[in-house]
């Protein structure tokens, strides 16, 4: 049988991932360079008879969006920017209750109306601590078209079976470019749907975070009643100001996650084996220091290319592991150095260094392959 | 005649000058440089992200002879507040006008708030809403005062929908709720009526209310040409009621003299020509020209 191949735009492929994972509900509101996830579901997601919701503002999309959630649904949203700024609160909120949703961040410069137009990576450290509070989050970033509709799947996925916000970090190149997409046979994928609890209304505990599992979400209406505050909670929800109850509700927020790590983390290796030396790169840049390898590996260097697709949390174990015989490592960024932070920490014996281009440019596979040439 | 028009120079010496990338038909352009021009150089004016933020200053050029900040989406009223009240504590107000400016959606939308806020406190301020009926700087997504069955790409008309199917929010009357001292609606269709308005907000103190109709030719999809044209149909047809309120008191209107059917404003304009397509187009026309009519009554236009 053949391939169906599609050829779409990046902000499309999300809108069309969230769609096949069982996305029945979207609140947004207008942004660049984002705004075509919302415009598309607008025009197809309601086709279906699900529902999309332009909002007044980012923070009440962000809102609809947990209320959905609560009330049973698959819910997005998807922004840039100073949005992704407005959206911190409910993030927070989202991360406290539990509540599984996704946020798409197509990434532009910044700070504040920064570049709306140009591509950054500049929100890799807000995605993990944007929002105030300690909290863990998961954060992916797509390399490319076909990517971001199968990592839209994957984060749909993480959110129901983690019960937490999932971010989608693209930026405005994945975002707007257009590459072809293997459109998959729905029933060959992983499809994690909302499930009921599998115990009684009355011996529902929402936040049962004692027995180390991810309780499910019981939508609201099904009879399941239990209270959701973003106060610090017990396992019924009931706001606590006991301290062990509120240590042990903060471990478990980080500890979901972590735990849970083996299955979260996503990373691709090229040429790793016999690497001198290491890029770790991810996102749009990724596909630069792909060429740059080729470049460098044509000139005899051993380069190879460590690419996170899971972003948070960061595969700090492989880094650690790589890091044992490849001494020198590169990481090339659309900011100012944000991941290279948690490279330099994995890796804390070796050379790490990082090329940092912020001017809404994208990073060349020559600026990388020079670098290279200037490390080795 | 020909002693009267505009040259190069004096353009320069307008409050509100060349050099912007507006689009050709931009009325939203007319409207600032209408407005400014009456309020003159002693004047203070915040821009909410938008068509205008973007398109008066590209570096390195700037149209603005006035001290001008970009603030952000949500907040023009917040630092006009501000503005205002440090000139109030520093003892400079007197004769200086401070002008915050937003378009529908900054101002209808997610500047709500921050509006609400600065009505409450009544704040020195002139507020101006350009008002084209949609999210035209990030490509034309309905906002609260997108009219009713506009075409807009987060409300696309199609087999199940005809566009936008939520009435315009009576923002105008939102502001009337606040018993702010002035209220008013104009349109670029009207520049006299215009700027006699923006004249009256001078002599005022307290929050001003100055929402004005600005056609957009790309989101609103008609040739340039007619951007007066359009505005001024959208008041004769009652559609866009012009008049002054003071406090929650409406204290005049302007009259539309003989009543323009709806048909003659919607047929211009490419985001309302899946109306004209079958019976079904024709009785949601019907239902505009209900929006028309009650307007009409409801404000006494004719």
């Amino acid at each position: 049988m053949s391939e169906n191949i599609k050829l779409m735009q990046g902000n499309e492929a999300i809108a069309e991932g969230a769609m096949i994972a069982g996305c029945d509900f979207f609140a947004g509101y207008p942004i660049t360079p984002s705004s075509e996830v919302s415009e598309i579901l607008a025009a197809r997601l309601t086709k279906k008879g699900h529902i999309v919701i332009q909002m007044e503002d980012e923070i009440a999309a962000l809102g609809a969006v947990l209320g959905a959630a609560l009330g049973g649904a698959k819910a997005l949203t998807a922004t840039s920017g100073p949005g992704m700024s407005l959206k911190s609160e409910h993030i927070g909120y989202a991360s406290m209750c539990e509540i599984p949703c996704v946020i798409v961040n197509v990434m532009r410069g910044g700070p504040s109306t920064g570049n709306p137009t140009l591509p950054s990576q500049a929100d890799i450290m807000q995605a993990k601590w944007g929002t105030h509070g300690d909290h863990a989050i998961i954060a992916i970033t797509p390399s490319s078209v076909n990517e971001s509709f199968y990592e839209t799947i994957r984060a749909l996925n993480l959110a129901v079976k983690y019960r937490t916000p999932v971010l989608i970090l693209t930026d405005e190149i994945i975002g707007h470019m257009r590459e072809k997409v293997i459109i998959p046979e729905k029933d060959t994928l992983e499809i994690i749907d909302v499930k009921l609890p599998d115990v009684p209304p009355s011996e529902y505990k929402p936040y049962n975070y004692k027995s180390g599992k991810v309780t499910p979400l019981a939508p609201m209406g099904e009879g399941y009643r239990y209270h959701v505050t973003g106060l610090s909670h017990g396992e019924t929800g009931f706001p606590s100001a006991k301290m062990e109850v509120i240590q042990d509700a903060q471990n478990w927020l980080i500890d979901k996650i972590y735990n849970n790590i083996k299955d979260i983390e996503k990373y691709e290796e090229t040429m790793t084996e016999d690497a001198d030396i290491l890029i770790v790169a991810y996102g749009s840049v990724s596909r630069s220091a792909k060429a740059a390898l080729s470049m460098a590996r044509a000139a005899g260097i051993k380069a190879g290319l460590f690419r996170p697709i899971t972003i948070w949390p960061f595969p700090e174990e492989r880094i650690k592991e790589l890091s044992k015989k490849i001494k020198k490592i590169l990481v090339p960024e659309m900011n100012m150095g944000q991941i290279i932070l948690e490279v330099q920490r994995a890796a804390c014996n070796n050379i790490v260094k990082g090329l940092n281009i912020v001017s809404g440019e994208p990073i060349t596979p020559d600026k990388i392959y020079l670098k290279i040439k200037e490390m080795m | 005649m020909l002693t009267n028009m505009l040259t190069k120079e004096d353009t320069h010496k307008q409050m509100f000058t060349m050099g912007h990338s507006g689009c050709s038909g931009c009325s939203q352009t007319m409207a600032v440089r209408l407005i400014t021009e009456v309020l003159g150089k002693n004047t203070i004016a915040t821009s909410a992200t938008g068509c205008l933020e973007v398109i008066s200053a590209k570096f390195p050029e700037s149209s603005w002879n006035i001290p001008w900040i970009h603030s952000l989406f949500e907040n023009s009223a917040a630092v006009a507040s501000g503005i205002e009240a440090a000139l109030q504590i520093t003892g400079k107000k007197e004769g200086i006008t401070v002008l915050a400016q937003a378009g529908d959606g900054g101002t209808a939308d997610i500047g709500l708030q921050a509006l609400s806020g600065m009505f409450e406190r009544n704040h020195d301020v002139l507020y101006v809403c350009y008002d084209n009926g949609a999210y035209m700087n990030t490509g034309y997504q309905r906002s609260g005062l997108t009219p009713y069955d506009a075409f807009t790409s987060t409300s696309p008309s199609g087999k199940i929908s005809f566009g936008n199917n939520r009435p315009k929010k009576y923002m105008p009357e939102i502001a009337m709720a606040h018993r702010i001292p002035y209220t008013a609606v104009a349109s670029v269709g009207y520049p006299m009526d215009l700027q006699k308005k923006v004249k009256k907000t001078m002599s005022i103190k307290g929050s001003k209310y100055l929402q004005v109709d600005v056609p957009c030719t790309p989101g609103w999809k008609y040739e340039p040409r007619y951007s007066v044209k359009i505005a001024q149909l959208g008041v004769q047809s009652g559609l866009y009621p012009l008049f002054e309120a003071e406090y929650d008191k409406i204290i005049s209107v302007k009259k539309i003299g003989k009543k323009v059917p709806v048909e003659e404003y919607l047929k211009l304009q490419g985001r309302f020509k899946h109306l004209f397509k079958d019976e079904a187009g024709k009785a949601e026309i019907e239902k505009i020209q209900k929006i028309a009519d009650e307007n009409i009554e409801r404000y006494g236009l004719l």
